[in-house]
């Protein structure tokens, strides 16, 4: 492999710098605070200037559509200082998730209908897939969907629904009445505010990504992509999905360990500055290191994806597994360095610790995804 | 003189390997030759055995070498380490009378540097070095020293002033193992293999030309020898060359290899072995069991990464960007990967993780891994070491207040050490 697919391009390093600046600028923790506090969870001014001046919302998707026709490496890049920024945006619900479950299940006169106004920011849509159950495999849908003149009936649940309140549009996931495991499955969608289905928002963990509970009572839904055939293309779009996770995590996982970081410095015990004593050293040289390695995973899938490498899937699931222990470890020893400082609502670190703890959750856990890694291995 | 150009070079190199090679020479001929034609370590300055090359180009005429299947010069060991610093500290006394017998392996090396109160913190060394009229006299025990017992001369690190401060008393010298003042005992490790020595100094002599830099630059000196070491010139990170055809001079150099590497031979097990997990956990049928899995799992993930963050470094290094934090962490790293395979290679050999040798799990070679990885962690500089040494020097942490300033005499240490 050429040394290129290990480090960024000057271009890249220039698209993060850019990135960062932004969103330093418009995601202050007061902002974070602000917005989490709120019902949308969003500030519709920045969503505006993320897509507009930014091109977010477009920048993995191919010009034919809209999109900005970069890589899946970009799109890692956007979203590791999304999570740096602990950027509160119906992001990855409609760029990542819905915008890639479109990308690989629907035919190109439906991506030609639907990408262009999530790449361009006008409209936003979520992928409603787990269920109370709260699995992961797709095999566990069990929402149906009854075929009724050219499209369906959909009765059932969704629970997890990422930005589901706020949604314009919903792609769900969706089953033939009657059929099991990886069969029957449909992609489908309906508006957000379409009769028969009832929109709850959910009390989160994490307060900064907003979930909601959906009912389907004979809500009326269009057919995404090949009827009953949903099942690959999902599977590819949600394992793209955790390796764009993986990135958004170790974001986080390094501003965590920049603010233990300083910290160390700046305390004072027992006459001396708190990093001075091994105890604390050696945790932030761990941090370091456990959140490098996740990096390199990160960075890692991301190119595979962008690379159409068939060992994406398996590096998509080693990197989420890897950044759900490096984050999670990462604020929960920033908590530590902080001590009891970093207990308290005031100190920033709880928010950052919330979003970890959730996205070690969402899409799978680390186990779950060490045995997805295992099965694609055999 | 224009710049050579890497295609000249390589040009030149095949022209003058067609012209001198003979498998029929004796190694210590064919070494000799290269010694003197500077293509043995074309790095080299052109004075000293060598053509003065920078080092991309020098790689250009590994690569040549290897592809003719040519032996090179003599590389194994702790030569280079010697051979670099004396490039670098050493007078023309040291450079002419030591530098060409490294490179054809007639005289072999070890160093000196480690004490059995001194580890960690090398520059405790207790070991001393009184002039005596033209001599120096060394008393004092070292130990970790790797091909002491077959070794010629010691890079030996020495105190000569315990009033100066710890890292100002030290000295550097070349000391003469083949001497009655010198006593070599194996060191036997946990998992039964003797790779290191203990060396008792008793009024060994060391000639007043076997100094090398001043009186109290020692530490300096030695930090260049470490410096070396860890960039991987002692040659025992990288694999041996397959043999390239038939031919007395190959005979000969695998017969050095066997010998040289002998004390070695378990150093792929300290790893841990990771290239065997899978393979094993499939063939024991452990794979079926969700526990096993996920071990194995975290295994592949660690190590995957790690070597990820590696290339990551180099790659960065490669277009000559400043090295980031990920270029500090490769050791410590491989400590977590060996003991992750370690736990992995245990629940996969199940109850026969308690069994070694003929009986044990390929004749041993588990066994061997598990008793072999805590090494990882300790030699080269210690997990915790490491750990300081990223938290101060990468992430700019404060330094622990010192308790060892001063005259050397008057700080605390070991005792008898």
């Amino acid at each position: 492999m050429p040394a290129a697919a290990f480090s960024f391009t000057d271009e890249q390093r220039q698209f993060r710098d850019v990135a960062r600046r932004f969103l330093g600028d418009v995601s202050p923790p007061t902002a974070v605070r602000e917005w989490m506090e709120s019902t949308s969870g969003f500030d519709p001014a920045v969503w505006d200037r993320l897509a507009k001046e930014l091109g977010f919302c477009a920048i993995h998707v191919p010009e034919a559509y809209g999109g900005q026709g970069f890589s899946f490496v970009e799109l890692g890049i956007a979203l590791e200082e999304m999570g740096r920024a602990l950027l509160c945006a119906p992001y990855f619900s409609s760029a990542v998730l819905a915008t890639g479950a479109i990308q690989h299940g629907g035919s190109e006169a439906e991506k030609a209908a639907l990408l262009p106004d999530l790449t361009a920011g006008t409209r936003r849509a979520t992928l409603a897939f787990t269920e109370p159950s709260g699995g992961w495999d797709v095999e566990q849908v069990a929402l149906t969907a009854t075929p009724v003149d050219g499209g369906y009936r959909l009765d059932g649940e969704k629970r997890f629904v990422l930005d589901g309140c706020t949604a314009d549009c919903i792609i769900a996931v969706a089953r033939a009445p009657g059929s099991r495991g990886a069969d029957g499955l449909s992609l489908c969608t309906l508006p957000g505010d379409a009769k028969g289905l009832e929109r709850r928002p959910l009390r989160s963990l994490d307060p900064t990504r907003k979930l909601a509970h959906l009912t389907f009572r004979g809500a009326r839904a269009e057919p995404l992509g090949e009827p009953e055939g949903a099942a690959a293309p999902l599977k590819r779009a949600l394992a793209e999905a955790a390796a764009a996770l993986a990135n958004e995590m170790v974001g986080g996982a390094q501003r965590m360990l920049d603010s233990a970081v300083d910290y160390a410095k700046l305390r004072m015990q027992f006459g001396r500055q708190i990093g001075s004593f091994q105890a604390i050293k050696h945790k932030c040289a761990d941090m370091l290191l456990e959140v490098e390695l996740a990096k390199s995973a990160a960075y890692r899938a991301a190119a595979a994806v962008a690379e159409d490498d068939p060992d994406a899937p398996a590096l998509a699931s080693l990197a989420k597994a890897a950044a759900s222990e490096a984050y999670l470890g990462a604020a929960a020893a920033c908590i530590q360095i902080h001590g009891g400082i970093g207990f308290t609502w005031e100190n920033d670190t709880h928010l950052w610790f919330k979003r970890a703890k959730a996205s070690e959750a969402l899409l799978g856990d680390a186990a779950y995804h060490r045995e997805l890694m295992m099965r694609h291995m055999q | 003189m224009t710049e050579p150009n890497e295609a000249g070079v390589r040009a030149e190199a095949r022209a003058w390997l067609a012209e001198h090679w003979d498998a029929e020479r004796s190694l210590a001929a064919w070494r000799g030759m290269l010694a003197d034609s500077g293509w043995g370590m074309p790095h080299w300055p052109e004075q000293w055995h060598g053509r003065g090359l920078s080092v991309a180009l020098s790689q250009a005429v590994d690569e040549e070498f290897a592809q003719f299947g040519a032996v090179g010069v003599a590389k194994m060991g702790i030569r280079l380490l010697a051979g670099a610093t004396l490039l670098e500290y050493g007078d023309d006394f040291h450079k002419e009378r030591f530098l060409r017998r490294i490179l054809t392996g007639e005289d072999t090396w070890c160093q000196l540097f480690s004490e059995p109160g001194s580890g960690s913190d090398l520059a405790g060394a207790t070991t001393r070095a009184d002039l005596d009229g033209d001599n120096w006299v060394v008393n004092g025990q070292k130990v970790w020293t790797t091909s002491a017992h077959h070794a010629d001369y010691g890079l030996l690190l020495a105190r000569t002033d315990w009033d100066a401060p710890k890292h100002q008393g030290l000295t550097y010298f070349v000391l003469n193992m083949r001497q009655p003042g010198v006593e070599v005992r194996q060191l036997r490790q946990m998992n039964g293999h003797a790779s290191f020595n203990e060396v008792f100094m008793t009024d060994a002599k060391i000639e007043r030309p076997y100094r090398v830099g001043a009186v109290g630059q020692g530490w300096r000196i030695a930090m260049t020898t470490l410096a070396h070491e860890r960039r991987g010139a002692d040659g025992l990170r990288g694999s041996v060359r397959e043999r390239r055809g038939e031919g007395r001079i190959y005979a000969e150099e695998a017969a050095e290899t066997a010998t040289l590497m002998e004390p070695y031979k378990w150093y792929p097990q300290r790893a841990g072995r990771v290239d065997l997990v899978l393979p094993r956990a499939r063939e024991t049928g452990r794979i079926a069991d969700p526990a096993v899995r996920q071990a194995v799992a975290r295994l592949l993930v660690l190590a995957r990464s790690a070597e990820w963050t590696a290339r990551r470094a180099r790659a960065d290094q490669e277009l000559g960007r400043p090295q980031g934090p990920e270029g500090s962490l490769g050791k410590l790293a491989a400590s977590h990967v060996a003991r992750a395979a370690a736990h992995a290679h245990t629940l996969i050999a199940g109850a026969d993780a308690m069994l070694a040798g003929d009986d044990g799990p390929l004749d041993g070679l588990i066994a061997e891994i598990l008793v072999s990885v805590p090494a990882t962690s300790i030699a080269g500089g210690t997990d915790e070491i490491q750990r300081n040494i990223i938290a101060e020097r990468v992430l700019g942490l404060p330094r622990e207040p010192r308790m060892d300033s001063g005259p050397f005499r008057d700080v605390p240490r070991n005792v008898g050490g």
